[in-house]
Parts: C-alpha cells; sequence; structure tokens
C-alpha cells in the first residue's frame, strides 16, 4: 500500500449562540443541522440506518420531514434525530452538544481534504440558513477542539486497516508516530492545561486532554490509541482504525499531510516493515512535553535510551518511509506517495531549521505567527484575553471573520485546492468509494429512500410491503466505475433494485 | 541606485555585488517586511471581535466526541 486506502474524517465543531452565552448547544446544533437538511435534502424520509440487523419494518414509522417543520419544538427526546445523509456521501448530524460532519469514504489523502473543507462550507451554509429562520440569533461555529476552560471536542480520523495486522503492531508503531505528528499537524493553541490555567503557547489543541495510553473511551480518560472497533466492512477482513488525537486543521497542507503520514505509517506496519523500535517511554507526558514547546527543542526518551526532539522522532518515521516506497515501488510510486514523502521531508527540514516559515502551510505556525507580531505590536502579556480570542477566532469558519480566511484571503497561507472543487465536493461524491452509490442513490432516488448509512442504502419502494434492503458492505464496491453505469440505466428505484437482485 | 548596481550583466559579477550591499539589503527587507506585518496587522483589527474580554468569557463549549 501507499498513502491510498480508504479513510476519512469526522469533525465536531464548536458552536456559540451570538450574545446568549447559556442557550443551549443541543438545541443549537440541531438547528444548524436542520436548517441545512430543510433547505438542501431532498431525501427528507431517509433517516440514518443505526442498527442494520434490526427487522427492516422497525426503520419505518417516522416522518423527518416533520420534525424539520418547527425546529424550535424539538424536545430532548427528538435533538437525537437531527441526522442527515448528503448527497455527497457524507454525514450530517448532531453528536452530543456539537454539529458534526463526517467525510464520505475516500481513498487518497487530498480526497480527504477536499471533502473536509466541504464540512466546513457545508457548516456555513447551515449556520447562515439557521440565522434565517424567524427569531432565531446568529449561530457562529468553530473549527478547533477546546474552549481553554476543560471542555474537549473531537477532529476524529478513520483508516480502513487489514484485520490480520495484530493490533499490539499498531500500538507499539503508532503511539511515537501520534507523540510527535503533532509538530506539523498541531493546530496551535493559546493555554496550557486542560482549563488553561497556564499562560502561554503550545503546539495542539488536544494534547493536554489525553491520559492514557490505549482504550475504548473518548470522552473521558482519553486514550492515544483508541480501540473503537466497528469496521463498517467485513469485520474478517478489515478493522477501521478509529484516530482521536489529531487536533481539527484549517490549514490544508497541515490535513494532508496529517492523513497522508499516517496511511503510509499504517502501510509501514500491515506490512511488517519497521523493525526499529521507536518506544517512547511515558508516552502521554511526552505528548504533552512536545506540544508544551513550540521552540521544538524539548526532547523525549526512547525505550532504547535516545533522546529525540518530536521533529526528530519524525525524520525516523521519514526515514523509513522512503525506504519502504522505494523498496515496493521504485519509479512506479504514485504521485500523491511521492508528494506526501517530498513534502513531509520539506516540512521536517524547516522545522529544524527556520519554523516560522511554515506560516503559510501549518495552523499553529501561523497562529502562532499572528500571535507574536501582536505582541511585539501591541505589548500584550501571555494572559491577554486577547491572544485568546485570536485563537478561538482563527477557526470561526466565517470567510468574513475567521483569522484564518483573512490569512487566506491575503495570500498568506497556501492552498491545494480551488474554491470549485471545494464546492463541487458540498454535493458530489467521491467516485472511488461505496460514498459514490450512496451519494447518487440519495441525489437521484431521494422519495424512495427510507434510510441509509456507511453500509447500506434501504429503499422504501411504491408497492411493495417491506423494505429492499441494499447492502454495502465493501467499502471500495459501489464507485463509478462499478455501478456508475448501472445508475445512469435506472430511471427510477424500482428498476436499480430490480438490477440489483438479479 | 542600489536596485540598478545589485542587477549583474554577467554571471562573474554576482559575487562583487552582493558583497557590496548587504547592509542595505538587509535594512530593505526588514523594511518591507515591517510593513508587511502592519498591513495584515491592520486587515485583522478591523475583523476581531472587539471586546476580547468578554467574548473569551462566554465562550464555553461542552465535551464532546
Amino acid at each position: 500500500m501507499s498513502v491510498r486506502r480508504v479513510m476519512g474524517t469526522e469533525v465536531e465543531y464548536g458552536i456559540s449562540v451570538q450574545g446568549q452565552p447559556n442557550a443551549n448547544p443541543m438545541v443549537a446544533s440541531s438547528q444548524v443541522v436542520n436548517a441545512y437538511a430543510t433547505a438542501t435534502v431532498r431525501a427528507r424520509r431517509a433517516r440514518w440506518d443505526f442498527e442494520e440487523e434490526s427487522p427492516l419494518r422497525d426503520a419505518r414509522g417516522f416522518d423527518m420531514s416533520r420534525q424539520l417543520a418547527d425546529p424550535t419544538q424539538l424536545t430532548d427526546e427528538d435533538l437525537g434525530l437531527a441526522n442527515v445523509i448528503l448527497t455527497n456521501g457524507a454525514r450530517l448530524y448532531v453528536d452530543h452538544a456539537h454539529p458534526e460532519y463526517s467525510t464520505p469514504e475516500v481513498v487518497t489523502p487530498l480526497d480527504v481534504v477536499r471533502w473536509d473543507k466541504a464540512g466546513e462550507l457545508v457548516m456555513l451554509d447551515a449556520a447562515r440558513r439557521a440565522q434565517q429562520l424567524p427569531g432565531n440569533p446568529a449561530i457562529v461555529l468553530y473549527k478547533n477542539n477546546t474552549d481553554n476552560k476543560g471542555a474537549s471536542y473531537g477532529a476524529h480520523e478513520n483508516y480502513l486497516m487489514r484485520r490480520s495486522t495484530p493490533f499490539a503492531d499498531i500500538v507499539r508503531h503508532l503511539t511515537p508516530f501520534f507523540v510527535s505528528r503533532q509538530v506539523f499537524c498541531g493546530a496551535g493553541r493559546v493555554g496550557r492545561g486542560q482549563d488553561g490555567r497556564e499562560h502561554g503557547y503550545q503546539i495542539s489543541q488536544r494534547a493536554d486532554f489525553f491520559e492514557v495510553e490505549v482504550g475504548l473511551e473518548t470522552t473521558l480518560k482519553r486514550p492515544i490509541i483508541n480501540t473503537r472497533d466497528e469496521p463498517h466492512a467485513d469485520p474478517e477482513r478489515y478493522r477501521r482504525l478509529h484516530v482521536i488525537i489529531g487536533d481539527a486543521n484549517l490549514a490544508e497542507i497541515a490535513t494532508y499531510l496529517k492523513v497522508g503520514t499516517t496511511s503510509l505509517v499504517l502501510a509501514m506496519i500491515e506490512d511488517r516493515f519497521i523493525t526499529r523500535d521507536l518506544t517512547v517511554d511515558t508516552p502521554v507526558a511526552a505528548l504533552r512535553a512536545v506540544s508544551h514547546d513550540p521552540t521544538l527543542k524539548r526532547t523525549v526518551t526512547l525505550a532504547d535510551g535516545r533522546r529525540l526532539t518530536g521533529v526528530q522522532l519524525q525524520m525516523e518515521f521519514l526515514d523509513l518511509a522512503k525506504k519502504y516506497v522505494e523498496d515496493r515501488y521504485g519509479a512506479d510510486a504514485d504521485a500523491q506517495t511521492v508528494d506526501v514523502l517530498a513534502r513531509w521531508e520539506d516540512v521536517l527540514g524547516r522545522l529544524e531549521t527556520d519554523p516560522m516559515s511554515l506560516a503559510d502551510q501549518l495552523d499553529w505556525v501561523a497562529k502562532l505567527k499572528l500571535i507574536e507580531q501582536y505582541r511585539s505590536r501591541d505589548g500584550l502579556a501571555w494572559d491577554d484575553a486577547k491572544l485568546q480570542l485570536i485563537d478561538y477566532q482563527y477557526s470561526d469558519i466565517r470567510p468574513e471573520k475567521g483569522l484564518y480566511h483573512r490569512l487566506v484571503g491575503a495570500g498568506r497561507i497556501q492552498r491545494l485546492l480551488a474554491d470549485d472543487q471545494v464546492e463541487q465536493a458540498m454535493t458530489n461524491p467521491p467516485e472511488e468509494t461505496r460514498a459514490y452509490f450512496r451519494g447518487l442513490c440519495l441525489e437521484k432516488y431521494a422519495s424512495d429512500i427510507a434510510a441509509a448509512s456507511w453500509d447500506s442504502v434501504i429503499f422504501d419502494l411504491p408497492g411493495r410491503e417491506s423494505l429492499q434492503r441494499v447492502p454495502t458492505i465493501d467499502p471500495l464496491r459501489g464507485s463509478k466505475t462499478h455501478v456508475g453505469e448501472l445508475i445512469d440505466r435506472c430511471a427510477n428505484a424500482e428498476e436499480l433494485v430490480r438490477a440489483l437482485s438479479r | 541606485m542600489a536596485q540598478e548596481q545589485k542587477q549583474p550583466r554577467k554571471s562573474e559579477e554576482v559575487e562583487e555585488t552582493t558583497e557590496v550591499a548587504p547592509e542595505t539589503d538587509v535594512a530593505e527587507r526588514k523594511e518591507a517586511l515591517d510593513e508587511d506585518v502592519d498591513a495584515i496587522l491592520d486587515e485583522i483589527d478591523d475583523v476581531l471581535e472587539t471586546n476580547a474580554e468578554d467574548f473569551v468569557k462566554s465562550f464555553i463549549q461542552k465535551g464532546g466526541e
């Protein structure tokens, strides 16, 4: 394997209701999701299929359009229903007290960036629509991970892996990688400690919220390696590695490197290519030590006694990955794998010699540079509220207010994608996975779909007594190559289901 | 004038000319950088929420995941 594999992200957005700090965030999140669903989702009746094993009749008897008609009437019980599938194959829903967007399944790092950025536009559009409802105040969304008062919310990544790879190998090799990859994919944070009690800057939004090395939890005692095992694919062949340690990135290059390098390291683990032991002593403490030192000088101790900085530890993985790709592919390596390796090397080199030269590529450096400029111009101390404000507002997803967006607008942050590529991804699914089938069904046969999920699309066809469930258990089947012609040919859902059951 | 002196006609002139004017170079670069910083901070000043203290106090989230 290379950087290519089935993968995706899920991001919970920070939410605030302007002028109402005590507003119920669950209600606000539902308003956001429902406003988008009402305005754009034609498959009103389609619900998320949570329990694929339950009798199909259980999927009936629920009319989402009634719920959508009056979002302010939502009771606590109904809040869980704000949950829609989009024609781009993504899922938009309320998770706890945040609106969340999960990308469709894609197979390249650049496509992760593309559908992850499309999620920002979906959220922006959703929040604007929610505000248009009579009597609704402005709701602002933030792509960040902490309020600096003790709460954290996630930006998870998912990677499909071979089931045959021993989980112990994943833990052994991935832990030192996760301790150190923040040097390029941290989003930067003003404040140290979960509640920000210490002043100062750190590289990662999330580092202070991780307390154990391995575990199942995601909301308390968060582990560096999460063991949730819900493959949404054939469990005999695959596991889905659920990564909870990352920050929500706005910078496209940061997301690209985050998933590209992680996918490469997973490929090396699957192929048992990593023979060096890069185990770090006390990884939870090491994670924080690396995050708390934006000068990148602090070292962590390896089990073999060596002391390396976070950047040097990453260079070990880079060195292995270059050898791995050379060994397996030589000159035949695909373009994105080659590009990820080249950018990874360039970024690590700059982090060693001149980190601030990455202010146009990485979130934590861009944010730090801005903060240092303010400190120097206005003589601000680290406890000045303005610096905290800059941290929050960097992640405001509104182009007119968000500081990331202002920097992009001023040509100070590099991008990998054009605006129209991202806009198209708000409605179009990726073509190389089952998300294509899911998305096109929702686009073309909206009125006949009762429910859908990662691993199924359920049709409710006129004149048929039972629901028709089309399983999509293999993430790579249902691609454009596989079903594009079929969907083109079938004018309605009845024809499609008949063709599929033949 | 310094600008014109730095335009080498032939490749062998490159080293000489860069040797004569390093200080001017640095000063010019610093000035350009300062202007650059001022420009972006002016722009950010315009969009930053006005009452930082109130804003920071009221930015309260619930945990997620």
